[in-house]
């Protein structure tokens, strides 16, 4: 904007007009997205995870049970942020290590040296060339993989515990009526089983909107980074100058999530009533059969 | 350098005792379990103190939000909206910048035969004001739970004691907390080990490690960097966690059968191990 041109000589509304539209704020908005794009990417990757962590907890294969069940005690047995800061170093190495190992079979020297990690300049990930944006994808992406297979884990237990909950009847009803395997588990198991993942799924859901600030663990400008960056106090050289208002911008941080949880859960109301419409529970009879 | 001399040294370095510079160079194993076992003092006087106080605090909030009158069950909502509906990392973050901002000052306490200062400055280190923190934090889950449980102490329990005559805090002292507290107790096991599991935020958020004493994850993460080798440290504190949340769940057990003594054998409700999954 024009008048933003010196700050210095703005007071009142025109300063908050100008301060709150410069670059560094628009990229503080702009991370509220980045928050946003993580829940929403990770959320179908958790209930595949979840979907596959259930189902191999079910296998008739003992080694794919006893996996199942290892990955899912494992993960519930630590706190989460371990598995944060764990994952995406560990897979980025791991990555680094493949590469090197294909691009550079020519080296002798070890990957490990003391306590340096040395792979050739072709095995880095990304390559030290690569543009800004490729290195923010691909530490986004780590993080993202990093909450899938954490909230992978509560999925796969929510999801077990809903498809044992599913009545045996339902299911013996429809191998007498001559259904394979495949048909009952398609069409009436996993039908069956939402209404009684919808409570657990909702509480994974909340707990996985109030695990999204700890992307900042993980180096992601998310909104924290932002918050403590602009909120800091800033000197007479800076253009806009203020003393330490963190508490504010941490202030707009609380209250950002409590919209977030608040919404969610009248969302989730909404849901419940539609997907409990017509079962035999407590839910999805209308007021007057209950009171009847 | 032996074990035994590294245990010497670094033992207690969470707590300031020992050896003051953490190892550099040259880290084995040993150094790694060490300290990072040491870290997890601070783990356990976390969430120690989280659940001693939030436990009484928490009953408060649930009494309050199952009250009639609005003066209490107001704020009691209120505490529970707050402190559920944002993440605590982030509550973590805006208390330290609160602290900073109080202004700095000292309180003599006469305890009589001794006089204590207590000044404001503690609240922005990690032992009291993270403690605060996470006190709130798990007294608005824990209120939740209880409400819950008050919500569904069987009418009859109320009734008989009515008959004998038992009212107002008799009442509450000898019926209906003892049974909110049954029917709770395995949700509030879970809170318990969701608390000391959310211990390893604090010298992650705004709180500074004074002098490089950490907690567990703190130590793990100084390992992880200095020696840019995550398959270890990382796998020694997930087995120091799976070991702490295992012998949480041996003592809530304990409580649960006190607890439970009373109750026939086949109506016995059995705690399952579901962390998180009622945050």
């Amino acid at each position: 904007m024009h008048m933003c041109a010196d700050p210095s000589t703005l007071d009142g509304f025109n300063w908050w007009l100008c301060y709150l539209t410069t670059g560094k704020q628009i990229m503080f908005y702009e991370s509220f997205l980045t928050v946003l794009a993580l829940l929403f990417l990770t959320a179908p990757v958790v209930l595949l995870l979840g979907f596959g962590g259930a189902v191999s907890r079910r296998s008739h294969f003992a080694p794919l049970r006893w996996f199942g069940a290892a990955y899912t005690n494992v993960v519930r047995g630590v706190p989460d942020i371990i598995f944060f800061l764990f994952v995406p170093i560990a897979m980025d190495q791991g990555i680094e290590y493949i590469r090197h190992k294909i691009k550079c079979s020519d080296w002798d020297e070890p990957v490990r040296q003391g306590n340096d990690f040395v792979v050739c300049a072709a095995a880095k990930m990304p390559l030290g060339t690569s543009p800004q944006w490729v290195h923010e994808v691909y530490g986004f992406s780590l993080a993202l993989i990093a909450f899938a297979i954490v909230f992978g884990a509560f999925a796969a237990n929510t999801l077990y515990g809903a498809m044992q909950a599913v009545p045996r009847a339902q299911l013996e009803t429809a191998e007498a009526f001559g259904m394979s395997e495949r048909q009952v588990f398609w069409r009436i198991h996993v039908p069956q089983m939402w209404v009684f993942a919808m409570p657990g799924l909702t509480n994974l859901w909340m707990i996985l909107i109030k695990a999204s600030p700890l992307l900042f663990l993980l180096g992601v400008e998310d909104i924290v980074y932002w918050a403590k960056e602009l909120g800091g106090a800033k000197t007479t050289r800076f253009a806009y100058p203020h003393p330490d208002w963190r508490v504010y911008y941490f202030g707009v941080l609380l209250v950002f999530y409590l919209f977030m949880t608040w919404i969610s859960e009248r969302v989730f109301v909404r849901i419940n009533r539609k997907l409990s419409h017509g079962q035999a529970t407590l839910g999805g009879l209308t007021d007057a059969e209950v009171t009847a | 350098m032996s074990c035994l001399e590294t245990l010497h040294d670094y033992g207690l370095r969470s707590i300031g005792i020992g050896e003051r510079l953490l190892p550099k160079t040259d880290i084995d194993l040993c150094d790694q379990f060490v300290l990072i076992g040491s870290g997890l003092i601070w783990n356990f006087y976390f969430a120690f103190f989280a659940l001693a106080f939030g436990f009484w605090l928490a009953t408060l909030i649930a009494v309050g939000k199952a009250s009639r009158r609005k003066i209490f069950q107001l704020p009691a909502r209120a505490f529970i909206f707050v402190f559920r509906g944002s993440p605590l990392f982030i509550q973590f973050f805006l208390f330290y910048e609160i602290f900073v901002l109080i202004p700095k000052v000292g309180y003599d306490i006469d305890l009589g035969f001794v006089t204590i200062t207590a000044e404001t400055r503690w609240l922005t280190k990690a032992w009291l004001g993270a403690t605060i923190v996470l006190i709130l934090n798990t007294s608005a889950y824990t209120g939740e739970i209880f409400y819950g449980a008050l919500r569904s102490i069987p009418k009859g329990d109320i009734e008989a004691a009515d008959a004998y005559g038992m009212s107002g805090f008799r009442r509450f002292r000898r019926i209906i907390w003892p049974t909110m507290l049954r029917l709770a107790w395995p949700s509030y096991t879970n809170e318990a080990i969701f608390m000391f599991h959310a211990t390893t935020l604090v010298f992650f958020s705004g709180f500074p490690a004074w002098r490089q004493s950490g907690d567990a994850l703190y130590y793990a993460s100084y390992f992880a960097d200095k020696t840019f080798n995550p398959f270890v440290a990382y796998p020694i504190i997930a087995l120091y966690f799976i070991a702490g949340t295992l012998s949480i769940i041996t003592l809530f057990g304990w409580g649960n059968r006190r607890l439970n003594r009373h109750i026939p054998k086949e109506l016995k409700t059995k705690f399952r191990f579901r962390p998180q999954l009622v945050r």
